[in-house]
């Protein structure tokens, strides 16, 4: 073989190599993008796992906006209070992060207090269920499946079912929110992570139409309400609601639920 | 050559059970149930309070709208009370109780002669409205809105739904049967008001009888034929009707009437002729009671509002303990948990079946076979959409024309893997049309 022809190729390749790097080290000067330097920090604070749930395009899109000051420090619920502090340091300003929010399931209707009135037969999906007659096999029209549409979409495994209905353990909640979007009866609500009380019902339904299909359903009695010091508890076509920031935690409406559901 | 369509499946028919029995009149003994929502549309408003005494054919509720129809006693008695109860569809709905003094004391109707030439058009709609007719096939839509499209001139088919392609039902059959001179003449006064449509009675052919009566009595008719339809599941779906007789294809975003069809069910058109010709209201309609689980299966011309748990006990009650209840036909009819629902207008039958033959079975996974795209007659693939659903997919959903699916069953029915299509493919599109609504 012709040694030559080897060497003429080496050449020709390394040269092209040499210009295409010479060429690429200018451009690489001339057209670089300005980046600025703390949206590189602020953007190794963040969680990475690009939820979505601050409500920009991932964590590079949080990270700019936080950079130029149109998100605050606490933007990301994924990562809660100290990862707002760490921002907080680089960008400087508000370092107070607000309370971290948890999803909750608002039922207690397990499968030993609500009954089914019917066999279900099909998908185990709340979302088809919940557009069977009657909404589903539960018989209270608001209260928790249990087939586990939540489940899935957690990416966290925050969420478990128990006795048949959703569990959410807020020590691994990530507060992304996917939950509260996938459940078709809307039961799955954000709430303080130091909730002082929280009504675990979600029936309008009048006292005796509840009891009738769950023994853990809110009668809307207005004990709770009554019986509050701050007035924090209201109840509203049938069902009571509390105000977290009037809550103080004192755990009166614990004590005076009958049916025991404030938690 | 045969009317059909592509797709389609041929289910156990199961109709020889009651077939050949003639309707009996079901007479109620207990309280009657009248939902405010028997329709599609606003629910109706009800005219009366508790303690009013009522007549059979009294209107005790008016439409609450356009799209709306008003609601009619079907017995006398003393109204006891207007509270929520439950439906067919598995939920509460706002409904007048009446307690059934069982007399059966009527207000006075007034028949009417008038030859069909000259009847008018706002005459026999408003007669239509005041009767308050629904579609009774199942959906509930408005007669009067249906008679009532924006364009009179391009209808051209008049189209009597009697295929019946339900298994176990024979209703409108019987109906057919018994009274094929007031179907006729119902059908003729429809045409009346569309001067330029065509009558259609489209029959499946497993009805030889029905079709031989009726072309014998519509011999020489120009104006109506009867159509022959071959034998299939689901022949008598709407858009599949409608192809079958006249070719035209319609989506889920077109009415019948854009394809210049009016499609009506048998029992809607009898109750044309009752409320043009003889001024009654809609207050009864035929039912089938059936299944391998009722001891006595019958037709019952059923007052509407009745109990569902007395009409059995009137079909002689349950030979066999029932595993599963239905109202309506096994392919699209709705599962019930409980027998106090009532009777409605759109109620055609209450099955009873002595094994699920749904719950038998597991789910497996798809095997790709595409039996189900074969079927389908609404031509979309049914394992895609389903799986689509499943993935929470909804733009690609809707971007696969699962909004297309008429949710006949057909699928279902022939998928090897047992797998629930389109209950998935059905609660998904519900719950697409619910965030349009939003």
């Amino acid at each position: 073989m012709d040694l030559t022809a080897i060497i003429i190729a080496a050449c020709i390749v390394g040269a092209v190599g040499l210009l295409a790097g010479v060429l690429l080290g200018v451009a690489g000067e001339k057209f670089k993008v300005a980046v600025d330097e703390k949206e590189i920090q602020v953007r190794e604070c963040l969680p990475g796992n690009n939820c979505g749930a601050c409500g920009f395009p991932g964590c590079d899109g949080l990270a700019a906006a936080i950079a130029k000051g149109t998100a605050p420090a606490g933007g990301c619920p994924v990562g809660g209070a100290p990862v707002a502090a760490r921002i907080a340091e680089i960008v400087g300003g508000d370092t107070e992060a607000s309370v971290r929010k948890v999803a909750h399931v608002r039922c207690a209707g397990d499968c030993n207090k609500a009954k089914d009135v019917y066999e279900y037969v099909g998908p185990k999906d709340c979302r088809i269920a919940a557009n069977t007659p009657g909404g589903g096999p539960k018989g209270c029209a608001k209260g928790c499946l249990g087939f586990g549409s939540c489940v899935a979409a957690c990416e966290f495994g925050a969420i478990t079912i128990v006795d048949g209905i959703a569990h959410i353990d807020p020590a691994l909640c990530r507060s992304c929110t996917k939950c509260t979007a996938v459940c078709p009866r809307g039961i799955i609500e954000m709430v303080p992570e130091d909730a002082g009380a929280i009504v675990n019902c979600n029936s309008n339904l009048f006292g005796k139409d509840i009891k009738e299909v769950c023994a853990a359903g809110c009668i809307g009695c207005g004990l709770c309400a009554r019986n509050c010091p701050t007035g924090a508890i209201t109840v509203e076509d049938h069902l009571a609601k509390v105000n977290f920031e009037l809550c103080t935690g004192c755990g009166t409406c614990k004590e005076k639920c009958p049916v025991k559901i404030i938690e | 050559m045969k009317h059909t369509f592509k797709g389609g499946i041929h289910p156990y028919e199961g109709k020889n059970l009651t077939e050949d029995k003639d309707i009996k009149e079901f007479r109620p003994k207990g309280d009657m149930v009248y939902p405010v929502s028997q329709h599609i549309g606003a629910p109706a408003k009800p005219l009366v309070k508790k303690g009013d005494q009522v007549l059979v054919g009294q209107l005790i509720a008016e439409a609450g709208g356009f799209v709306s129809a008003g609601i009619h006693s079907s017995v006398s008695g003393t109204v006891k009370a207007i509270e929520s109860r439950l439906t067919s569809a598995g939920t509460k709905v706002n409904s007048i109780v009446i307690e059934n003094d069982g007399e059966f004391r009527s207000v006075e109707f007034e028949p009417d002669d008038t030859p069909l030439a000259e009847l008018t058009r706002e005459t026999v709609i408003e007669k239509i409205k005041a009767a308050g007719i629904v579609g009774m096939g199942g959906a509930g839509f408005p007669t009067h809105v249906k008679l009532s499209p924006k364009d009179l001139s391009a209808i051209d088919h008049i189209i009597v739904n009697a295929s019946e392609c339900e298994p176990y039902l024979t209703s409108d059959y019987r109906r057919l049967m018994e009274q094929p001179d007031e179907v006729i003449e119902g059908l003729r006064i429809v045409l009346a008001i569309f001067p330029g449509a065509k009558g259609i009675i489209a029959i499946e052919d497993n009805k030889p009888e029905a079709i031989r009566s009726l072309k014998e009595k519509l011999a020489g008719d120009e104006r109506i034929s009867v159509h022959s339809m071959k034998t299939k599941y689901p022949e008598g779906a709407e858009r599949q009707l409608i192809y079958a007789n006249t070719g035209r294809l319609i989506n889920s975003g077109m009415l019948p009437a854009d394809a210049g069809c009016i499609v009506h069910n048998v029992d809607t058109i009898h109750a044309i002729y009752d409320a043009v010709r003889l001024g009654k209201p809609l207050t009864s309609r035929v039912v089938t009671v059936t299944g391998d689980a009722i001891m006595e299966p019958a037709n019952f011309l059923v007052p509407i509002g009745s109990s569902t748990q007395e009409l059995i006990e009137a079909a002689g009650g349950f030979l066999n303990p029932p595993e599963k209840l239905i109202s309506g036909g096994p392919m699209m009819g709705k599962a019930i948990y409980d027998t106090s629902i009532p009777i409605t207008k759109g109620s055609s039958a209450v099955l009873a079946l002595t094994k699920d033959e749904v719950a038998e079975y597991e789910e497996g996974p798809c095997i790709r076979c595409g039996k189900c795209i074969e079927v389908c007659p609404g031509r979309v693939m049914p394992e895609h959409l389903a799986n689509l659903a499943l993935q929470g997919d909804f733009e690609a959903f809707q971007k696969y024309n699962g909004m297309e699916c008429c949710e006949c069953g057909c699928c279902s029915y022939v998928c090897p893997a047992k797998r629930h299509l389109t209950q998935i493919i059905a609660g998904t599109r519900k719950e697409i049309l619910a965030k349009r609504k939003k």
